[in-house]
């Protein structure tokens, strides 16, 4: 899970809803598992597949028009529940970013802690890329992040996004929260002996 | 010139990382057994102990059966991942409330009640709802599995410091008005991604004239309108109500503690990066009509319209109420509903059974409806038999099951049928919470259980004496 990042080029998949909450991504009864595998195999449960689990058609992931790396949703993606499984259902099916104009605070750590990187775009960036993937589902996308920039390829248009300097630096180095924290026992045994 | 929150914040940062986040130490951690596990791996695959062993509480709760828990877990994935938290306790030299433990229940509702949840202090579990405990005056909130073993392994997170937000309610609640309504009402106000960024002390008269319990419904739903968390400062009522409570400080300490917990209140002079307010007399008993909790309104109000819904949320809008089976403009009142749920970390404390009971007693229940009664600890279930209220609850044809999640989210057996209408005291409407393809109205007890014995939505007030 640990795949360094750099500059990433891929079609997308798009999910134009907004407030998709992390039970849609991955229903509570398929928490269950110990592991962090396999989840993917049930990101997007109930709309992609019917109560006899056949796939439904309508849904984009049934679609094989559309794949890619990126998956690119509505505002406010990933509210509600903390579950990180979440993130391991998204990274599990091979998405390695998700764009979008909004993001749930706890779902944009839980993405980061799991290599998947959130991008926040203007809601105009994310209506023009909509059109762009409805209009040619090939379009594709490239995201910068030792620049962090995101283009659009199919307009040309680019823009900056935000991403503190750590976490950039975790991402380009595959290196996770936990090695820093090791690395600074003395300074957390400091503090609690004030 | 603090806030509340930037006196507990600042009092536990461990280190600042250059151009990122602040490493904060963490007073409590609290472990269920869905989000821990691969916490626990993680830390077996890194060969490291717990690094404040005596600062961890875990205790089961999202799969508990709320029936027979004298017996093993029926559903063997159920039973495994409730086994797994067993022996990871066992293994990490944990403290553990495990399933029939006279200390079980819902981890948001064991904290608090069993004095482990305190004042000033800073506390996580990876679960949303840990903001639960701001109730108390201490910063809570939800993380992911991947922080849940930061803090076993550091007791600490890395975290980027949140805005700060006050949401004040003035003024004085009506009747039938409950906590569960002031949450709803901002959450609608606010709506579902509102709060995002920020961290939310409440203020004002009809925050402080809350009971605990009451308050530890208000900051639950924090996490509904995106907020990382929900405080309130500690007043004498705090400080009454940990009092003798197990876990709480004794004799010297006590005194010291209290004398620290009265400074834990917002500078006259401080600032918030966002200020709102909101009148109590606004706020009608609410419930929700779609498939996120901002989808709330006053119980007596009509479907929003989908073009008073802005463009880009058409698309989601129509499917939400097309999942619902409602019409935008559909009145609420009278809608045929065939469950009721009382519990969950929202509403399973005993102010919330009480009032239940209230407003059932000397009634029936509906014979069309389908009730589970499940407190939320078994220190609760104690307190319900104590007081006399089931009772009065079987009187009115209900029964009291066995603590735990249970229909909030579905994870053991209790779990609303496709197509159904619950009228749930929980926290979550999203598609599916309930069960799949269940239909879930969100509210507060008292209109739960005026749902209860009418078998429609109907506003409590009419039927209250």
């Amino acid at each position: 899970m640990k795949e360094k990042f750099n500059i990433t080029t891929s079609t997308c998949v798009p999910l134009p809803l907004e407030n998709v909450d992390t039970d849609q991504i991955i229903p509570a009864r398929f928490l269950k598992a110990t592991t962090k595998e396999g989840f993917g195999d049930n990101l997007f449960r109930d709309w992609r597949y019917d109560k006899q689990g056949n796939p439904i058609e309508t849904f984009v992931l049934n679609n094989p028009t559309y794949s890619g790396k990126i998956l690119v949703a509505g505002k406010n993606f990933g509210s509600g529940s903390s579950r990180e499984h979440a993130a391991w259902a998204i990274a599990g099916y091979g998405f390695r970013i998700v764009v979008s104009s909004f993001f749930a605070d706890i779902f944009k750590n839980n993405a980061l802690n799991n290599f998947v990187l959130p991008v926040v775009v203007s809601d105009k960036f994310l209506a023009e890329l909509f059109a762009s993937i409805k209009e040619d589902a090939k379009t594709e996308v490239e995201v910068d992040l030792p620049n962090q920039t995101i283009t659009n390829k199919a307009t040309g248009k680019s823009e900056q996004f935000q991403i503190n300097a750590y976490k950039k630096h975790c991402l380009m180095n595959g290196l996770d929260d936990i090695d820093y924290l090791l690395s600074n026992k003395d300074k957390i045994e400091a503090w609690e002996s004030k | 010139m603090k806030t509340l929150f930037d006196k507990i914040w600042d009092a536990h940062v461990v280190s600042t990382v250059e151009d990122g986040p602040t490493q904060l130490y963490i007073d409590r951690l609290y472990c269920h057994e869905v989000t821990s596990p691969q916490a626990f791996s993680g830390m077996r695959d890194r060969g490291l102990k717990c690094f404040r062993p005596e600062k961890i509480f875990c205790i089961p709760d999202h799969n508990i059966p709320t029936l027979n828990q004298d017996k093993e877990i029926v559903d063997p994935i159920s039973r495994n991942q409730v086994a797994a938290l067993d022996k990871n306790a066992k293994d990490f030299g944990l403290t553990y409330f495990g399933m029939g433990h006279k200390k079980n229940g819902i981890i948001h509702v064991v904290g608090p009640e069993n004095g482990l949840t305190l004042p000033g202090m800073t506390i996580v579990c990876g679960d949303s709802h840990t903001s639960t405990h701001g109730a108390m005056g201490a910063i809570a909130f939800g993380i992911g599995t991947s922080e849940v073993e930061m803090v076993m392994a550091s007791q600490c997170v890395l975290q980027s410091r949140p805005k700060t937000m006050r949401i004040t309610v003035d003024g004085k609640l009506g009747k039938g008005v409950n906590a569960k309504d002031i949450a709803l009402y901002i959450i609608a106000k606010m709506t579902t991604g509102g709060a995002t960024g920020y961290f939310v002390e409440y203020a004002g008269e009809a925050v402080r004239d809350l009971t605990m319990e009451g308050r530890l419904t208000l900051c639950n739903l924090s996490i509904e309108m995106g907020a990382r968390g929900g405080m309130i400062a500690p007043d004498e009522k705090t400080i009454e109500y940990i009092k003798g409570r197990e876990y709480a400080p004794k004799g010297e300490a006590w005194e010291k503690a209290v004398e620290y917990w009265k400074t834990l209140k917002s500078d006259s002079d401080a600032e918030f990066d966002k200020e709102i307010t909101f009148k109590a007399e606004d706020i009608e008993p609410m419930i929700t009509y779609g498939t996120n909790p901002g989808m709330g309104l006053g119980i007596s109000s009509n479907i929003p319209t989908i073009e008073s819904v802005p463009e880009a949320g058409r698309i989601s809008y129509a499917k939400s109420l097309e999942y619902m089976g409602f019409k935008a403009g559909d009145s609420m009142l009278g809608k045929k509903i065939d469950y009721v749920f009382l519990g969950s970390c929202t509403n399973g404390r005993i102010e919330d059974f009480r009032e239940f009971a209230s407003f059932v007693k000397g009634k029936k229940k509906a014979a069309n409806v389908v009730a589970w009664l499940v407190p939320g600890s078994w220190a609760v279930d104690q307190q319900i038999r104590e007081e006399g209220l089931d009772k009065i609850l079987n009187e009115a044809g209900f029964e009291l099951r066995q603590p735990g999640c249970s229909a909030c989210l579905a994870m053991n057996e209790d779990k609303v049928p496709a197509g159904k209408y619950a009228v749930s005291t929980s926290n979550r409407n999203f598609e599916g919470r309930q069960g799949p393809g269940a239909r879930t109205l969100l509210a507060s007890p008292l209109v739960a259980a005026a749902a209860a014995v009418t078998g429609e939505i109907t506003d409590p007030r009419v039927l209250m004496a």
